[in-house]
């Protein structure tokens, strides 16, 4: 892979922050934007905004066309078996409430199980803590063994007779882990229970076949995969999808309208009420070309290198503390020595080094690595080992800088 | 951005209220406890308040956080104790002003350390570690007024 290439697709790259050239890594919270997805939505609405599905005239049928043209496209990146199966929400957020909401209201009842994982992001604790007192359904974590990895021993004795859904991230994006996804979607099933995979943190960095991996729904965001923000992806099986009731009303979605009653359209358009995210879609489109052009497992090589040269060099640091295991996805998060993330974060902004510091919408895991906050260096394919290099050194100076303080 | 810019930021007597807290505990006998978090990083202030009189007899904080927050609460019990309410009150009208970048005007009250973290105002990400306490101490006496 060609980062140098890569890097030229990126117009956000070039630029000097606080006097120093930019170093990016906080992709994991979003990633940049190539040139072709700002060119293709900017094109979108340049040369054929319209709605969609409605239209009899030229500009719609386009538009329509570009916005299926997209769900092709995503069919593909997943390995999903139709298109009817991809539904297109606001993001991961959305699409694990759709899920909660819709299959969790009709099919949990007390005395039910739904099993996540301490290290899951606030979106996939949420909704399940709400409809499980919507339902009565019990909400059970799988264990963490200390480097913040799930051992298939405990997730089996945790998926039970009694569960109904198990709902797990494929990477975390504080720790890095890479879960065992597949063989814990066959626990489930053994069980019978479904499995709802949150791939926001792997689906942009990793080759994703949600029919070999057997999940019921996988759920991912456009903006931390080169695509815009505000779309994302629902996919799931279409048995369940078809059983499922919609959770938003309104146009687009309707087959038949009456006075007191209506019916729905087929899917995935039942599950889309009114007028979608076409621009969002036709980037996420362009979004995936992008990666499929370069491969997405040389970008998992590329982030992999990154991540063990960062791990490499950030612990020759005296003082630092990095939580997670040794083989991980492309980030590292940390605390260095007694100085805050937050004061951190701020001598690296002033070095022109982006990183984020808090608790990644975390916080039950914040508590399990208890810490009230990390600093995390987060990679993607267009980041350099020499952009490590001086995120190593940003963190010497940040010593240097607190070190008469601590 | 230079040092020189990250120096109005951590001016060093901010980091000595950091790194030696004033009043920093619970107090013991009457008082009220506000409690507020900054949900978007995870800072936790609590804030402690003896009011008898209309005078802010007893003022102490604990919680974690970062050095802004953490130092901006130590000199706000210090600044606030042995004050009238009114005046904790407008100290913290005059410090919000200070975070949106106004300077004091001269008949205003001394706010004395406070001062240091002007340059706060320089570091929009860091506005709302600064103005934590004092929006805990609000708190606190507005509810304080209402009982």
């Amino acid at each position: 892979m060609d980062v140098k290439a890569v890097r030229d697709e990126f117009p956000i790259l070039h630029q000097e922050v606080n006097g120093h050239p930019l170093v990016y890594l906080d992709s994991s919270a979003t990633s940049q934007k190539p040139r072709k997805v700002i060119e293709k939505i900017d094109e979108y609405y340049r040369g054929y905004n319209s709605n969609v599905h409605r239209g009899v005239h030229t500009l719609g049928t386009r538009a329509t066309d570009e916005y299926e043209g997209a769900r092709e496209k995503v069919r593909r990146f997943i390995n999903a078996s139709s298109t009817q199966e991809v539904i297109f929400t606001r993001g991961t957020t959305t699409a694990i409430n759709t899920v909660a909401s819709s299959y969790g209201r009709a099919n949990f009842q007390a005395g039910d199980e739904i099993v996540i994982t301490p290290m899951e992001h606030h979106s996939n604790i949420i909704p399940w803590q709400q409809i499980a007192k919507e339902t009565g359904a019990t909400l059970k974590y799988m264990p963490l063994q200390p480097d913040g990895t799930i051992r298939l021993e405990d997730a089996k004795e945790t998926i039970t007779a009694n569960t109904k859904m198990v709902a797990i991230m494929q990477v975390s994006n504080v720790l890095g882990t890479i879960n065992p996804v597949k063989e814990i979607a066959r626990m489930a099933h053994d069980q019978e229970a479904v499995i709802l995979v949150d791939g926001a943190q792997s689906a942009p960095h990793m080759k994703i076949d949600v029919q070999d991996m057997d999940a019921d729904f996988f759920a991912f965001s456009a903006h931390k995969m080169c695509g815009p923000t505000g779309i994302g992806v629902l996919y799931g099986k279409k048995a369940l999808l078809n059983d499922m009731e919609p959770v938003e009303f309104g146009g687009e979605m309707i087959d038949f309208v009456n006075l007191y009653d209506s019916t729905w359209k087929e899917l995935p358009w039942k599950f889309e009420g009114g007028t979608p995210i076409i621009a969002g879609a036709v980037g996420l489109g362009a979004a995936i070309d992008f990666l499929n052009e370069i491969g997405l497992d040389q970008i998992q090589d590329h982030e992999h290198k990154l991540a063990q040269y960062a791990l490499e060099r950030m612990n020759t640091i005296e003082g630092m503390k990095i939580y997670g295991p040794q083989e991980r996805a492309g980030l590292v998060t940390f605390n260095l020595s007694d100085v805050h993330p937050h004061d951190l974060a701020t001598v690296l902004d002033a070095e022109g080094i982006a990183v984020r510091a808090g608790h990644h919408c975390a916080q039950p895991l914040m508590r399990w690595l208890e810490v009230s906050a990390t600093a995390r260096a987060s990679f993607y394919l267009y980041n350099t080992e020499e952009e490590i290099d001086r995120l190593v050194e940003g963190l010497q100076t940040t010593k240097e800088y607190f070190g008469d303080v601590f | 951005m230079s040092f020189n810019n990250l120096d109005t930021l951590y001016r060093q007597v901010i980091m000595d209220h950091y790194k030696n807290p004033r009043n920093r505990g619970s107090i013991e006998g009457d008082h009220m406890t506000v409690d507020m978090n900054n949900p978007t990083c995870g800072d936790r202030i609590q804030i402690q308040l003896q009011v008898e009189d209309g005078i802010v007899k007893e003022a102490k904080f604990d919680g974690e956080g970062c050095s802004i927050s953490l130092s901006s609460a130590s000199m706000m019990t210090q600044a606030i104790k042995g004050k009238p309410v009114d005046d904790a009150l407008k100290m913290s009208e005059i410090f919000s002003g200070l975070m949106q970048g106004n300077d004091i005007e001269e008949e205003d009250i001394d706010l004395g350390d406070i001062e240091a973290l002007q340059g706060v105002a320089k570091f929009p990400a860091r506005i709302k570690c600064a103005t934590l306490a004092w929006k805990a101490m609000e708190k606190g006496v507005d509810e304080e007024k209402q009982d």
